[in-house]
C-alpha cells in the first residue's frame, strides 16, 4: 500500500491532482479518487467495455490502464461528453431511441459510439455493430443502441 | 376514456434514462458513505468438506482491517425461498467450491482481499457429488443429512437422498394414451447452466443508524425478500431491517434471493461502520446463481392427422448445493411440460437434485426455457415425421380460450393461433432463402406460453399539496422499464401526464410488501395494484369535487390535466383543479389522499383435470399468454457455426403500456435466448467451475446478434387486468432456442438434442450424419 505517487491527470478537461500506487488500474482511480463513477467495472478484464473512456480521442478499457501511464493524456469519461450540464447529442441519442434498459454498460457504449462518429460522421449499421463488438449489453439485443448512434449521426449530419 | 389514458400506449424515454446516459445513475457499487468500509470473501476451495476451525488471528492483524466474520457470527437460522437450508456464511460444511466460508471489513478493497487472504480454515475434504449422477447413485454423499428436518413449503419426498423434490402431473391416461397414437417420437434433451451475466455484479452496503436500524442497499430485484432473508439469517426484527434498490444494473433472476447482504450487515455490526461488498465477475460467477441445467426426457405420440394424443416428460435438474428456488423451478418446467396444445394424455415428472456446484435458481424463463426447448424441438420432429408443416401442426393443436392448462386452470385467453400467423406471415414462411456457398439455409419455429401473474404486491399512491401524484411500491425496474410503465398506468387513471406521477424508489420503509421483479409479473401483477391504489385517490378527488362544485359525483368528469369538471347539459364553466383539491384537504376537509391496492392472484388448480403430487401451490401463478418465433438462421457446413440472420417474434402482451419498452424486451430476450441456445454454458471440472470470466463465457455481442429482430406486438386484452396487461419479460427468451434448433433441422436435416449449440457440437453432428 506504500509506495504512492503524485501524478497529475487531464479527465474532462481538469487538470486532477492524485496520489496513487503505483497499481492502480485508471479505472479504479476515476471512480476512488475522482469520484467518477459513470465509468462502470463489469468484467475487469478488458473483455466488456463497460469501463470504456477516450484517450487522446480513441476509447480504451480504463481497467486495463495504470492511471500512472495516463499521465499528460487527454482523458474523458462520460461525465464530461456533454456541456454545460446537458447530455451530448449521442447521450440524448441513446435516451430517445430507447437504447437503455438496466444502463450499466451504456457509460461505454456511449463513450465508443461517441469516438465512431468522430472518426465517422455516417457510419452504415453494420460498422456501427463492429465498433460496438467490444462492448457487452445483456439487456438490449443492441437494435436499439444501433438504432440510436444512427440517430446521433443524423442529428449531427444536420 | 382514450383521452385521460393518454400516458399508455406510448414509449416517453424512460423516468432515468437521462441520468443513466450522463453516467450519474447510481448503482449500490457507485455509493459511498462517510466512514465507509470495503468488504471482501474468503471462498471454499473444496466442493464438499467439513469446517474443523478458523484461525482469523492473521487477518486480524493486518493494518487496516476492522472486522471478520466467520459461521460462528451468525446470528440466525436457516433461510431460503422455498426449502431453509442455507446460512449467511458456511457453517459446519462447505458444499461447493466458492461458497462463502468468511468475510473481512477494512480501509479499503486491496487490504480486505489480503486479508481474507489470510484466514486459515483447517477441513476435512469430503467425498463431493458433483453431477446428478453422481448424487443419485448408491452410496452417494449427502449435502444435507439435515434435509428431514429443514422447513419446506411443499411436499418432499422422504429418505430420498439428494433429491430434494419430486413432483408428477397426469392428465388423462398418462402414459397409457399412447396406444391411440399412430407415430411416436421419443428423445432426451441436455440444456446447459447458464450464467445470467447482468453486467453489474452483485453488490450491497449497509449501514447501521444510531437507534439500531440497519439500512441495507443492494443491487437486487426485490427488496422485501432481502429484508426476509435478513431476518430470518441473522435474525434481525424486521422492522429494524430498512432495503432500498438504488439503480439496478440488471438481474434476470440472479438477484432476487440473497446475494452478499447478509455479509455486509453482519460486518458493520460488528465493525460499527457502513460496509460495502463488490463482488469481482469470477466471484459473482462462482458464489452466486445460475439457470438449472438438466437432462428431460421427452416422448409425444401423434394421430396421422398431426393431432397430438400423449405427452411424457422426465425431467431431472441439477439444483446445486442449496435449495433457493429449485423445487419450484422444476415445477414449472413441469407446468409447460404438455406445451401449448391441448394434448388429453400427459404425464410429466421432475426432480431436483443437490450436487456440489453452486445454488441453481431463478433465471429469465424460470424452468420453462428448459422445458420449451425439448417440448418445441419435439413438435418439430414429429412435424417432419409426419410430413405437415411445422406451423400448421401448431395450430392444429393450439390451446384454445376456455380449455385447461396442465393443473386445470381455464385460460382466458389465447392469442397462439394469432401469433404463429403473424410470424408465419412476416417471415414469408413458405419462400426459400439463398445460403451462402459452404452453408445451409432454414426457418424454424417455436410457440411460447408463459404466465404473467405471480404473487402478492401492493401499492400506495397518494396526492401531494401541488395536485400531483407519488407513486410508493416496492417492484424494482431491474432495466425492463417499470418504473416508467406504472407510472404511465397511475397517470392514466388521473388523466395527468406522466410527469405529474413521482416514483419513489423502492424502499421497505415506505412502500407496502410486493414479492419480486419476476416472473413477468410486475406489469400485470403490480399494475393491477398501482391501478386500485389511484383509483382510491381518483374516489376520493371526485368527492371532494362534488363538494366544491355542489353536485353529485355523478355529474363529474376527470379532465385531462388533473382537472375535474361538471358533465350536464348545458354545460357548467366550473372546474376545480387537482391541486386546489389537496389543499382542501390538507387544511380544511378530510385529511390527505391517500389510495392504496392490495392484490394477490388465486387462481385455484382444478384435481378433477390434473392429478398432482410433490407440487409447491399453483394457485398464485396465473395469467397466460402466447407468442410465437421464427428465426432464419445459416449452418456452416465446414465450422459447424450457426448464424442467425434475422428473427420473428409475436407475443401477446394484452395491451402494451409501453410499446417501445415491449420491443426492447423482445429484443433483449430474443438475444438472451440466442446465448443458451447457441454459446452459453457454464462447465464444471470436478465441481471448479472452469470459465468464471467474460473472457471464456461468451455470450452474445453486436456482431453474433442479428440486426434484424422484428417484433409483432398482439393486444388481446387480459379480463382479469384493469388495463387488460399480460407480462412480456420471459416469454421471448423461451422461444429463441427452440426456434434456433428448428432453423437449424430445416437446414440440415438434424434434429439435435443439446444445447447450447456449438460448432464443435454441430460439426460432429453433421460429420456423423454424412
Amino acid at each position: 500500500m506504500s509506495n504512492k505517487l503524485d501524478i497529475t491527470l487531464q479527465v474532462n478537461g481538469e487538470a486532477q491532482t492524485l496520489r496513487v500506487p503505483p497499481s492502480r488500474t485508471l479505472l479504479d482511480a476515476l471512480r476512488g479518487e475522482l469520484a467518477l463513477a459513470g465509468t462502470k467495472n463489469a468484467c475487469n478484464q478488458g473483455v466488456c467495455g463497460a469501463c470504456t473512456v477516450l484517450i487522446d480521442g480513441l476509447p480504451m478499457n480504463a481497467c486495463l490502464l495504470l492511471a500512472v501511464n495516463v499521465t499528460g493524456r487527454d482523458i474523458i469519461s462520460v461525465e464530461g461528453l456533454g456541456e454545460g450540464g446537458e447530455l451530448s447529442v449521442m447521450q440524448q441519442a441513446f435516451v430517445d431511441a430507447g437504447a437503455i434498459q438496466c444502463g450499466y454498460c451504456m457509460s461505454g457504449m456511449i463513450v465508443t459510439a461517441t469516438a465512431l462518429l468522430a472518426d465517422n460522421p455516417a457510419p452504415t449499421r453494420e460498422e456501427i455493430r463492429a465498433a460496438l463488438s467490444g462492448n457487452l449489453c445483456r439487456c438490449s439485443g443492441y437494435v436499439r443502441v444501433v438504432d440510436a448512434v444512427q440517430l446521433a449521426a443524423e442529428r449531427l449530419g444536420q | 376514456m382514450s383521452e385521460l389514458e393518454s400516458a399508455i400506449g406510448k414509449s416517453p424515454p424512460r423516468l432515468e434514462a437521462g441520468e443513466k446516459a450522463g453516467g450519474k445513475a447510481l448503482f449500490t457499487g457507485d455509493m459511498v458513505m462517510p466512514g465507509m468500509l470495503h468488504a471482501a470473501l474468503l471462498t471454499s476451495p473444496y466442493a464438499h468438506a467439513r469446517i474443523l476451525s478458523y484461525d482469523t488471528a492473521a487477518a486480524l492483524a493486518l493494518p487496516g482491517v476492522k472486522a471478520v466474520v466467520t459461521g460462528e457470527d451468525i446470528t440466525g437460522g436457516p433461510f431460503g425461498p422455498v426449502v431453509k437450508d442455507e446460512q449467511a456464511l458456511a457453517l459446519g460444511k462447505v458444499r461447493y467450491i466458492g461458497e462463502p466460508v468468511a468475510a473481512v471489513a477494512a480501509v479499503d478493497e486491496a487490504t480486505a482481499r489480503l486479508a481474507a487472504r489470510l484466514i486459515e480454515i483447517e477441513y476435512e475434504e469430503l467425498p463431493a457429488a458433483t453431477t446428478v449422477a453422481a448424487a443419485i447413485a448408491d452410496g452417494a454423499p449427502l449435502l444435507h443429512e439435515e434435509f428431514a428436518d429443514y422447513v419446506k413449503v411443499y411436499q418432499a419426498p422422504e429418505n430420498a437422498g439428494n433429491i430434494m423434490a419430486r413432483a408428477e402431473a397426469v392428465i388423462g391416461r398418462g402414459v397409457d394414451g399412447f396406444e391411440e397414437a399412430d407415430v411416436v417420437v421419443e428423445g432426451t434433451y441436455e440444456v446447459p447452466a447458464q450464467y445470467h451475466a447482468y453486467m453489474e455484479p452483485v453488490a450491497a452496503l449497509a449501514a447501521f443508524a444510531p437507534d439500531g436500524r440497519v439500512t441495507v442497499w443492494s443491487s437486487t430485484q426485490s427488496i422485501f425478500r432481502t429484508q426476509a432473508n435478513l431476518h430470518e439469517g441473522l435474525g434481525i426484527p424486521m422492522g429494524k431491517i430498512r432495503c432500498i434498490a438504488p439503480r439496478v444494473g440488471g438481474g434476470f433472476g440472479g438477484k432476487a434471493e440473497a446475494s452478499g447482504q447478509l455479509v455486509v450487515v453482519m460486518l458493520s455490526r460488528k465493525a460499527g461502520a457502513p460496509v460495502r461488498l463488490v463482488l469481482s465477475r469470477d466471484e459473482d460467477m462462482t458464489t452466486m446463481r445460475a439457470r438449472h441445467p438438466g437432462t428431460l426426457r421427452i416422448k409425444t405420440g401423434a394421430k396421422s392427422d398431426g393431432t397430438l394424443v400423449a405427452r411424457e416428460m422426465e425431467l431431472w435438474f441439477d439444483a446445486g448445493a442449496f435449495a433457493d428456488d429449485s423445487p419450484a423451478v422444476m415445477n414449472l418446467a413441469l407446468f409447460y411440460a404438455r406445451g401449448p396444445y391441448a394434448i388429453p394424455h400427459v404425464r410429466a415428472l421432475g426432480h431436483a437434485v443437490y450436487t456440489n456446484k453452486l445454488r441453481l435458481g431463478a433465471f429469465r424463463g424460470f424452468g420453462n426455457p428448459q422445458a420449451s426447448y425439448a417440448s418445441e424441438s419435439q413438435i418439430n420432429e414429429i412435424a417432419d415425421k409426419l410430413g405437415i408443416d411445422p406451423i400448421d401442426l401448431r395450430i392444429k393443436n393450439a390451446i384454445q380460450a376456455g380449455e385447461q392448462w396442465l393443473g386445470g386452470q381455464r385460460i382466458a385467453t389465447s392469442a397462439l393461433v394469432e401469433a404463429l400467423e403473424a410470424v408465419r406471415d412476416a417471415s414469408d414462411w413458405s419462400r426459400p432463402r439463398q445460403a451462402r456457398p459452404g452453408c445451409k439455409r432454414g426457418l424454424g419455429i417455436s410457440a411460447v406460453a408463459h404466465t404473467s401473474a405471480f404473487l402478492s404486491t401492493g401499492a400506495i399512491a397518494r396526492l401531494q399539496g401541488d395536485g400531483s401524484v407519488i407513486l410508493n411500491v416496492a417492484a424494482v425496474d431491474i432495466g425492463q422499464g417499470s418504473d416508467t410503465a406504472l407510472s404511465q398506468m397511475c397517470a392514466a387513471v388521473l388523466g395527468l401526464d406522466i410527469e405529474q406521477v413521482t416514483f419513489a424508489p423502492p424502499d421497505t420503509d415506505s412502500a407496502p410488501y410486493d414479492y419480486a421483479t419476476a416472473a413477468s409479473r410486475v406489469t400485470h401483477t403490480v399494475g393491477r395494484a398501482v391501478h386500485e391504489a389511484t383509483a382510491a385517490v381518483r374516489d376520493q378527488l371526485l368527492e371532494h369535487g362534488a363538494a366544491m362544485l355542489e353536485c353529485p359525483v355523478e355529474d363529474l368528469e376527470l379532465r385531462p390535466g388533473g382537472r375535474i369538471g361538471v358533465n350536464t347539459q348545458p354545460p357548467r364553466n366550473a372546474e376545480v383543479t387537482f391541486a386546489e383539491i389537496a389543499l382542501r384537504s390538507i387544511w380544511a376537509v378530510g385529511g390527505p389522499i391517500t389510495g392504496s391496492g392490495s392484490f394477490m392472484p388465486n387462481d385455484p388448480m382444478d384435481p378433477n383435470h390434473t392429478q398432482m403430487s410433490g407440487f409447491l401451490s399453483l394457485e398464485a401463478v396465473s395469467v397466460l399468454t402466447f407468442g410465437a418465433q421464427v428465426v432464419d438462421a445459416e449452418v456452416d457446413e465446414t465450422t459447424g457455426a450457426i448464424r442467425v440472420i434475422e428473427a420473428w417474434c409475436a407475443h401477446d402482451v394484452g395491451r402494451a403500456i409501453n410499446p417501445g419498452a415491449v420491443e426492447s424486451q423482445i429484443h433483449g430476450g430474443f438475444v438472451q435466448g440466442m446465448g443458451y441456445a447457441l454459446c452459453e454454458e457454464m462447465v464444471w471440472e470436478d465441481g471448479r467451475l472452469v470459465n468464471p470470466s467474460f473472457m471464456d463465457y461468451k455470450f452474445p455481442g453486436s456482431m453474433e446478434a442479428p440486426d434484424k429482430i422484428h417484433t409483432v406486438i398482439l393486444e388481446t386484452p387480459e379480463p382479469s387486468h384493469p388495463f387488460g396487461v399480460k407480462g412480456v419479460g420471459e416469454p421471448p427468451l423461451v422461444g429463441a432456442a427452440p426456434a434456433i434448433n428448428s432453423a437449424v433441422s430445416a437446414a440440415t436435416g438434424l434434429h439435435l438434442k443439446q444445447i447450447p449449440l456449438t460448432p464443435e457440437r454441430v460439426l460432429r453432428a453433421l460429420v456423423s450424419k454424412s
